[in-house]
C-alpha cells in the first residue's frame, strides 16, 4: 500500500499526460470529423469516396497497428522525412501518439456525425432552404447544430473510448497513467497494487468526463425543456 | 505468391492471424456466456445479484483493456504469492499468456454483451412472457423457450459490434508476448528493419477479418429474421 501512496505524485503526472493527449486528440479529431462527415454525405463521388476509404481503414484496424505504423513505420522513411524536415515530428512518441489518436477518433466521429446529419429532419432543411439559406450557411446554422445534438450521446461514448484507448501510448514509451504504472511496477514488482491504482484513476476520469458530457447534453438540449413548461 | 512472400516472413503473419482468430473466438464465446449470466443477474429478484451485475458492467467498462490485461497477467501471480505468503506457505504460479489474454478479453467484453442482452431482453414484448407464464411455464422454461430465442434476434447487431471491437482488442495481447498477428508482425519488422511493410501488411489482414465478419454478420441477421414479417 505504501508504494501506491509514494507513487501518487508520479501517477498524478501520468494522469495529466493522459488528459493532455486525450483532450488534444479529441479537439483535433472533432475539427477534422466535421468537414469529413459533410464530405461523406455528399453525392459527389470524389468527395465521399476518400472519406469512406479513410473511415473504413481506421475503423477496421486496431489502434495499436495505427500507432505502430506511424511511430515505428515512419522509421522506414527516415531519409525522406529528414529531407523534408518532418523527422523531428515522427521521432517524438508524444507527437506520434497524438497523430494516431486524432486520425482514429476522426474516423469514428465522422461516422457518428454522418448519422447525425442524416438524422436531421427533412422539414428543417426545407424550411431553411425556403428562407433562402444554402451551402455553408445552411450547414452552419441548421444542419450541424441539429446533427451534433442528435449525435451527442454516441459522441460521448467515443470520447470515453478514446480516453481509455490513450493507455496504448504507453507502449511507445509515453509516460501516461499506464506508462507510469508499468514502469514503477516493473522495478518494484508491486504489479497488482499499481495497476489497481491506475484502474481507479481511469475510473474516476471516465465517470468525471461522462458527468461533464451529460451536463453539456442537458445544456444543448435545454430548448426542448423550455417548451414543455 | 510474391505479394505475401515478405522476405519469407509472410507465413509468420498468417500463423499470427490464426492465433488472433483463435483468441478472438474463444474470448467471444466466453463473453457471450458471461453476457447471458450477467443479464440473468440484472433481471434477477435478488438485490445482491443485481448489484453484482451492475458493478461488473460499470467498473469494467470504465477501465482500459490494457490495464486489465496487465493487471491479470502480472498482478494475479504476485497477488496469489503475497496472500499465500501471509499464511506462511508462498505459492508461485505464472499464467499462460493465451489463457490470461483470452480470459481477460472475454471478461471485458462480457460486460459489453451484458448491456447488449439487456437491451434485447427489454425489446421482447412483455405480453409474450405473461402469456407463457399464463400457460403454466416456469420462469426458467419461459426464458429458454420464449425470451431467449427472440432476444438473440435483437441482440445480433449489438453482438456483431462487440465482436468487431473485440477482435481488434486482441492486438493488445501482443503486450504479454502471445505470438498473435501483432506480435509476429513486430518480430518480422525488427528482423527485416521494415516496420512499415509489416505493420501495414498486418493492418490489411485485420481489415480482411473485419470484412469477413461483416459478411457473416449480414448473413446471420438475415437468418435470424426468418419468418419475421417486415412492414
Amino acid at each position: 500500500m505504501d508504494i501506491v501512496i509514494d507513487s501518487l505524485p508520479r501517477l498524478f503526472n501520468g494522469a495529466v499526460v493522459t488528459l493532455q493527449i486525450t483532450f488534444l486528440s479529441v479537439l483535433l479529431g472533432f475539427l477534422l470529423a466535421i468537414p469529413l462527415s459533410v464530405m461523406r454525405v455528399s453525392r459527389l463521388r470524389s468527395l465521399w469516396m476518400p472519406v469512406y476509404a479513410f473511415t473504413f481503414y481506421f475503423r477496421g484496424t486496431p489502434l495499436l497497428v495505427q500507432i505502430f505504423l506511424i511511430y515505428y513505420g515512419s522509421g522506414q522513411f527516415h531519409g525522406f522525412l529528414d529531407s523534408v524536415g518532418l523527422w523531428f515530428f515522427f521521432k517524438n512518441p508524444w507527437f506520434c501518439a497524438v497523430l494516431a489518436l486524432t486520425l482514429n477518433t476522426a474516423a469514428y466521429s465522422a461516422e457518428i456525425f454522418r448519422g447525425g446529419i442524416q438524422g436531421v429532419p427533412r422539414g428543417e432543411v426545407e424550411a431553411a432552404r425556403a428562407c433562402g439559406m444554402s451551402g455553408l450557411l445552411l450547414y452552419r446554422r441548421i444542419i450541424i447544430p441539429k446533427a451534433l445534438r442528435i449525435a451527442w450521446p454516441a459522441y460521448t461514448n467515443e470520447v470515453i473510448f478514446l480516453l481509455q484507448a490513450s493507455s496504448l501510448v504507453s507502449i511507445i514509451t509515453v509516460m501516461d497513467i499506464t506508462g507510469v504504472a508499468r514502469e514503477i511496477s516493473a522495478r518494484s514488482f508491486a504489479f497488482y497494487e499499481l495497476f489497481l491504482a491506475a484502474a481507479a484513476i481511469y475510473l474516476v476520469l471516465v465517470y468525471g468526463i461522462l458527468w461533464i458530457f451529460k451536463k453539456i447534453e442537458n445544456r444543448i438540449n435545454a430548448y426542448l425543456e423550455a417548451g414543455q413548461h | 505468391m510474391p505479394f505475401f512472400e515478405l522476405h519469407g516472413y509472410g507465413w509468420l503473419l498468417i500463423q499470427g492471424a490464426k492465433l488472433t482468430l483463435y483468441v478472438g473466438i474463444s474470448a467471444m464465446i466466453l463473453a457471450i456466456g458471461l453476457g447471458l449470466l450477467g443479464v440473468l443477474c440484472k433481471f434477477s429478484n435478488s438485490a445482491l445479484l443485481r448489484f453484482l451485475a451492475n458493478t461488473y458492467t460499470t467498473v469494467i467498462r470504465g477501465i482500459p483493456e490494457l490495464i486489465l490485461i496487465l493487471l491479470v497477467y502480472y498482478g494475479t501471480p504476485t497477488l496469489i504469492q503475497d496472500i499465500s505468503a501471509m499464511f506462511g506457505a508462498p505459492v508461485f504460479i505464472s499464467l499462460d499468456p493465451f489463457v490470461a489474454g483470452t480470459a481477460t478479453i472475454g471478461f471485458i467484453y462480457g460486460a459489453f454483451s451484458t448491456e447488449v442482452f439487456r437491451g434485447a431482453y427489454l425489446a421482447v414484448p412483455k405480453g409474450q412472457i405473461e402469456a407463457a407464464r399464463a400457460c403454466g411455464m416456469s420462469r426458467a422454461l419461459t426464458f429458454r423457450r420464449v425470451t431467449l430465442p427472440q432476444m438473440m434476434r435483437y441482440a445480433l447487431p449489438g453482438l456483431g459490434n462487440v465482436w468487431m471491437v473485440l477482435i481488434k482488442a486482441t492486438a493488445l495481447v501482443s503486450v504479454i508476448q502471445l505470438p498473435e498477428l501483432m506480435r509476429n508482425a513486430d518480430i518480422a519488422a525488427r528482423a527485416t528493419r521494415e516496420p512499415f511493410t509489416f505493420f501495414f501488411a498486418a493492418s490489411l489482414i485485420y481489415l480482411l477479418i473485419t470484412i469477413g465478419s461483416n459478411l457473416v454478420q449480414q448473413w446471420a441477421e438475415k437468418r435470424a429474421s426468418r419468418g419475421i414479417i417486415m412492414d
